[in-house]
């Protein structure tokens, strides 16, 4: 496998990371809005909680796509 | 584009200069970069101004300001507490400058020939400056304040005494690593979103010359880009927010430890 090919691939499968990222970032706002509804007296007062939850799980995928595009323009 | 036919995402974050300058080796002109900066600086202040006539009765823009500044005052109080009020314009700073520039990149002002936005958010060397900032600026009111008592910021109350060591490892790796994870988010997450509008952007013109099936697909791109162009917005909201809130709560920690 010539190397521009590899490099191809290795950046799509690092791509995955980003669909993890996804599932991540489902389940912060899926359990916050499951939870909310069961209480929505509490609910803003932990919304600052959300986003951290929230950034934690996104910083991640982001970071895959940095690792994906630092694989695709390397050289 | 450079050549005809060939995606080139990576283009727009170039940065060009407008009035080249060199002074002494170093390269310090007037880019396209500085010049959205600058922009930026402008449309804050000219929001500010408009609405600080302090008013009885305020009017709308005086509405808004104040609807912006009290949301940051809101967030600072809950998460630092009545000591964080003093550093709430530093906050408020940081917020308005990265959602306004955030904003500014997605204009679509290249309908206009010649004439393209820059989003100075999705360089490293900004959003790196700006979390730099904010980790000194919590280094050093940690250590104004409490002296060396600041490091038991690193070990949390009723750790045993076995443990100490590596907690201390752990909790002093979570702390260095702030500032590349709140630099990184922010530019990261505007290239992102900047390189899949212009993939699927030209899926649409490419798609145009491609026949029934390529219409069908350009039609199917365009549907999808105005999807992600509301995300966007979306993203650039929640990114300056974000970026805001880790910050007041970095120096949470530093004011008040734990």
């Amino acid at each position: 496998m010539d190397f521009a090919s590899a490099q191809v691939i290795g950046a799509g499968l690092a791509a995955i990371g980003v669909g993890a990222a996804a599932i991540g970032v489902g389940n912060v706002f899926g359990s916050f809005l499951e939870s909310a509804l069961r209480n929505p007296a509490a609910a803003d007062g932990q919304q600052g909680r959300l986003f951290i939850g929230f950034a934690a799980a996104e910083l991640l995928g982001l970071i895959a796509f940095a690792v994906a595009m630092i694989i695709l323009y390397a050289r | 584009m450079a050549e005809a036919g060939k995606i080139d995402p990576m283009h727009q974050f170039t940065v060009e200069p407008i009035a080249p300058l060199h002074i002494g080796g170093v390269d310090i002109s007037f880019t396209n970069s500085s010049a959205w900066l600058l922009v930026t600086l402008v449309v804050i202040f000219g929001f500010m101004a408009m609405g600080m006539r302090r008013q009885l009765v305020p009017n709308r823009w005086q509405m808004a300001v104040e609807g912006l500044t009290g949301f940051i005052d809101d967030m600072v109080r809950v998460n630092i507490g009545p000591e964080g009020r003093r550093y709430m314009p530093y906050i408020f700073s940081l917020f308005s400058f990265i959602l306004v520039s955030n904003l500014l990149g997605l204009l679509p002002l290249a309908i206009v020939p010649g004439l393209h936005s820059f989003t100075t958010t999705s360089h490293f060397s900004i959003t790196g400056v700006l979390a730099v900032m904010s980790f000194s600026m919590v280094l050093i009111i940690g250590f104004w304040r409490h002296g060396f008592h600041f490091f038991s910021l690193f070990v949390p109350h009723g750790t045993p005494i076995v443990m100490v060591p590596l907690i201390f490892l752990i909790e002093l790796i979570s702390f260095m690593v702030r500032p590349f994870s709140l630099g990184l988010r922010l530019f990261v997450a505007m290239i992102a979103g900047h390189i899949l509008m212009e993939v699927f952007g030209s899926f649409v013109v490419t798609g145009l010359n491609g026949g029934p099936v390529g219409w069908g697909v350009g039609a199917l791109s365009f549907a999808f880009i105005v999807g992600v162009a509301a995300l966007e917005l979306l993203v650039s909201a929640i990114q300056a927010y974000v970026f805001a809130l880790l910050t007041s709560l970095y120096l949470n920690d530093a004011i008040n430890l734990h």
